[in-house]
């Protein structure tokens, strides 16, 4: 069976340091995976590589057997991949309903038609709106993103990468920010994810992210030190040194 | 509804070579070139948020390019103008291309930078702009055998081709990929990752917005029947910057305000003001100080809500 994604002898140096050594990932179509690792590991590094916005100074990344090393972000989600970000960054000015409707025309090739008006009633926001009952913001359709707590717009940025489909979820931080109510909601929401949805995360929270994963791997300095279930990582010695420094 | 108001300014504009003499009919002209040139720079600066402090070029190239070809060669207006405005969208695609190496202060430089070449040889390539002499002895077209030459006439035709140019533009900004424009202004980094190429968004901005520069620069050189290189001047490009932000950027109705207020100022003020440079710099410093999102955002026009929606 094809990996959902494979990492293969990654490297990236910015002047003399170096984030990623070398790092291999394997995970399987419909796993659910976590990253973890302390602060300046590379984690983020990694998923930027995956998602295309660092170039990778040598190794390859293959998403559903495609190899997307050379190929440019935007081309990255027509194969299925879809990201959110550690920082929210989604149209503040407009609303839940334009944010969704964007990322489906994203992945549309409606999206190059500059002649035809996109009306109220499109069928791309009736399909948005489906996409807004999936993740309980049917209620939040009209508002604007800007004017949303921070733990809405979290489960806004899931609705906008889940909207697209797409086959391999990056999640950076989900839960990063939220207060403890909205930790629950949002870990909620990525739970009921559906299994055609690969899911790789990056989280520091160790209660939901343990709960979530079904396999972890310990990132420390730019390289993968341990790698296993969920007893297996948290047992590790070298887990332990990491993360309690002796 | 709004297609209704549209008309109703277009009937009520229509009947302005009835009522008003030829001085004013001639004044609306200029407004009409003044509200293609801004309303296209909007489009890179309100919706692209594309600075741009080079849009003269595309006025002054499809101006040169028409004025040069009938001149050099003889041509009539039914290959001029196809011509002008090719070769100007050429070369805005080439700007562009430019241009957008850089977005922000640097996208602004590079405009400038590229716009001061193109008027040094508008001013310097005497062999063929005649340099500061400029270009005379001119024609305005005469379409269906309509005699362009009469104010009316000229104000009509240019009233047909603003219509359809704001008209072209306001299904641009409505359509998904004008909505794709307004998502690059606000999250590149989002709408990379959700499957856009932004730089060719921008990019296709760029020349749209020269094209409809070159569609006001013919209708400029018809008006005025001579072309000077100080039409590609700096000044010129921060004049319908300054349309575009005075009447409100990234709205349909600000470029249109801004023009109108900018021109009616510059010939009708200047009657009898001496200084009205002086003049629009204090409009403009009230507009920014009291009003900084443009005149658009004046009380007198907010009946509708205002803002992106879509």
């Amino acid at each position: 069976m094809t990996l959902a994604l494979e990492v293969t002898e990654l490297r990236k140096s910015f002047g003399g340091v170096a984030v990623t050594q070398g790092v291999n990932l394997a995970v399987q179509a419909g796993e659910r995976r976590l990253i973890i690792g302390p602060n300046g590991a590379g984690k983020t590094t990694l998923f930027n590589q995956i998602a295309g916005e660092l170039q990778p100074d040598s190794g390859s990344i293959k998403v559903f057997g495609h190899d997307l090393t050379n190929l440019p972000v935007h081309v990255r989600p027509h194969f299925g991949l879809s990201r959110t970000y550690q920082i929210i960054n989604l149209f503040n000015k407009d609303t839940v309903l334009h944010n969704v409707a964007l990322a489906l025309l994203g992945i549309s090739p409606r999206r190059f038609n500059p002649f035809n008006p996109l009306r109220v009633t499109d069928p791309v926001y009736d399909q948005a709106r489906l996409v807004l009952d999936s993740v309980g913001l049917t209620d939040s359709a009209d508002r604007h993103v800007g004017e949303m707590s921070y733990g809405e717009q979290r489960r806004v940025e899931i609705g906008v990468a889940m909207s697209q489909s797409p086959k391999l979820l990056l999640l950076d931080e989900p839960l990063a920010g939220l207060s403890q109510d909205e930790r629950i909601l949002v870990r909620d929401l990525i739970a009921s994810l559906p299994r055609t949805t690969t899911i790789v995360m990056i989280e520091h929270d160790m209660d939901v992210a343990l709960a979530f994963a079904e396999k972890i791997s310990v990132l420390h300095y730019g390289s993968l030190i341990v790698e296993g279930d969920r007893d297996t990582v948290v047992n590790h010695p070298r887990t332990r040194e990491v993360y309690l420094g002796h | 509804m709004k297609s209704w108001i549209g008309l109703v300014a277009l009937a009520i504009l229509a009947t302005l070579p009835l009522v008003a003499g030829e001085y004013f009919v001639n004044l609306g002209s200029q407004v009409l070139i003044a509200v293609i040139f801004a309303s296209s720079l909007n489009l890179l600066v309100g919706y692209a948020g594309l600075t741009s402090l080079g849009h003269a070029s595309y006025l002054g190239l499809a101006a040169y390019f028409s004025a040069w070809l009938s001149l050099k060669f003889g041509l009539g207006h039914a290959v001029t103008a196809p011509a002008a405005l090719l070769l100007t969208t050429l070369m805005g695609m080439i700007f562009g291309w430019i241009a957008l190496r850089a977005t922000g202060l640097g996208f602004l430089m590079l405009t400038l930078a590229l716009s001061q070449i193109v008027w040094g040889l508008g001013y310097r390539w005497v062999s063929v702009t005649n340099g500061d002499n400029g270009l005379s002895g001119l024609t305005r077209p005469s379409p269906f055998g309509i005699d362009l030459d009469i104010s009316a006439n000229f104000y009509w035709f240019a009233l047909i081709i603003t219509t359809l140019c704001l008209i072209g533009i306001a299904r641009l900004v409505h359509s998904p990929f004008g909505a794709s424009i307004r998502g690059t202004r606000d999250q590149p980094r989002r709408m990379s990752a959700l499957g856009y190429n932004v730089w060719s968004i921008r990019w296709f901005t760029f020349v749209i917005a020269s094209f409809l520069g070159a569609v006001a620069g013919l209708l400029y050189v018809y008006f005025h029947k001579y072309i000077h290189p100080s039409v590609m001047a700096i000044t010129v490009s921060a004049e319908a910057l300054l349309c575009v932000i005075a009447g409100g950027s990234s709205t349909l109705i600000g470029p249109i305000l801004g023009a109108f207020l900018v021109v009616m100022l510059k010939n009708y003020a200047s009657a009898y003001v001496e200084r009205w440079n002086m003049l629009l710099g204090f409009v403009f410093l009230f507009i920014v100080v009291f009003l900084p999102k443009g005149m658009v955002s004046a009380r007198l026009w907010r009946n509708a809500p205002s803002g992106d929606k879509s």
